[in-house]
């Protein structure tokens, strides 16, 4: 999928400069592309060895799993079909709260190990379940209290208030994310009525 | 609302600290540990960086997008939306560092504190890679039928999408 939009940005690029003429500006692109970048991961790169150094004490600290512990009760409530000492409701937990810290690299294991509990209770084992949507809609709506990528690219081009964009985005996630359960849960109660699943 | 937004970082770290030196744990170990663990992330990131930063700046350099702008202006009219923003939501879904070159670009043009640079701002921070994490999750699993999966999911981003350019206006 990636590889298919990536070749498709090289190719509209590199075709519609030619149509247009801009050869000149096409050449100096692809020549200094690679110095951006450069430059674009020396900025990111001294927030995120911050953060996540600073992230490793709450991980070791056990400040992270108390965290998920208490985000379980709102999970119970969102999965109400998942039993409630199952494994699994642990891992989302654990999930959610690393995202939230924007803990990427500790969220994505939890993730998968959280649909592998749920997949031992799937009755059919090639269609996505109830709960695994749930879960997906709850993951990708992605609530993440500190953004340190976009905070240390909004330090590097020299923002005035770097972390303004914190409380917004913050809001704007928790409506996306109410509003994907929302839709779900319509579409759970409209299945249930008509005998699907 | 301006000092909610600037006190989080702050307390987030000390609250993170101090509950690592109640613990009894070496928090000055510990963080150099993860900080080590972010140097390698960060090496581990560079090639995706350097491909996504090729591609999206060739399509940017080549003006298409000014192209396209010209086709679809007459047709949504007065919408006050810096049209250079689509690229960015129609990358996001699908790659976290495709949308973080789009939005280095709309640093470096407009600056982070012009509208269209907070927008890109709270849109990197308030979606995520839906397509990419479904992908991922389900594919792990080999669930081949994903019922409504995905497009709740778009459904969730694009309300997200709505919501950060209210917000944006509303906020600054």
């Amino acid at each position: 999928m990636v590889g298919y939009i990536w070749a498709f940005l090289i190719g509209i690029g590199i075709v519609y400069s030619f149509i247009t003429g801009n050869i000149n500006v096409l050449n100096e692109s692809i020549l200094t592309n690679a110095n951006e970048a450069l430059d674009l991961i020396l900025n990111l790169m001294p927030i995120i060895v911050l953060w996540t150094g600073i992230l490793k004490i709450a991980e070791a600290s056990g400040l992270l799993d108390k965290f998920a512990r208490l985000l379980s009760p709102l999970l119970r409530k969102i999965f109400p079909t998942v039993p409630k000492d199952n494994k699994a409701l642990g891992y989302i937990s654990s999930n959610i709260a690393a995202n939230m810290l924007g803990l990427g690299s500790a969220a994505t294991p939890a993730g998968l190990k959280a649909m592998n509990e749920l997949q031992k209770i799937n009755p059919k084992k090639d269609t996505a379940s109830t709960p695994m949507i749930t879960f997906l809609i709850l993951n990708t709506a992605g609530v993440t209290l500190i953004p340190t990528t976009i905070l240390a690219l909004r330090v590097a081009y020299k923002s005035s208030s770097p972390g303004e964009i914190i409380l917004p985005a913050i809001i704007a996630t928790v409506c996306s994310s109410i509003a994907g359960l929302t839709l779900d849960y319509i579409i759970r109660r409209k299945k249930k009525n008509g005998n699907n699943f | 609302m301006e000092i909610i937004s600037k006190i989080i970082l702050p307390i987030f770290i000390i609250v993170i600290v101090f509950y690592g030196v109640k613990k009894k744990i070496n928090v000055y170990d510990t963080f150099l540990e993860g900080a080590k663990e972010g140097l390698q992330t960060t090496f581990s990131i560079f090639p995706a960086i350097i491909a996504m930063i090729f591609a999206i700046n060739i399509f940017l350099d080549s003006n298409f997008l000014g192209f396209v702008i010209k086709i679809i202006n007459p047709i949504i009219g007065n919408v006050s939306l810096p049209l250079e923003i689509i690229p960015m939501a129609l990358l996001r879904p699908i790659s976290g560092t495709a949308s973080l070159a789009v939005m280095n670009d709309i640093f470096k043009s407009f600056g982070p504190d012009s509208f269209i640079g907070r927008l890109a701002s709270i849109l990197q921070g308030c979606t995520d890679t839906t397509v990419y994490v479904i992908a991922l999750y389900f594919g792990t699993i080999k669930i081949t039928k994903i019922r409504h999966a995905l497009w709740v999911g778009l459904f969730a981003d694009l309300v997200g999408i709505i919501m950060a350019i209210v917000l944006t206006n509303l906020f600054f």
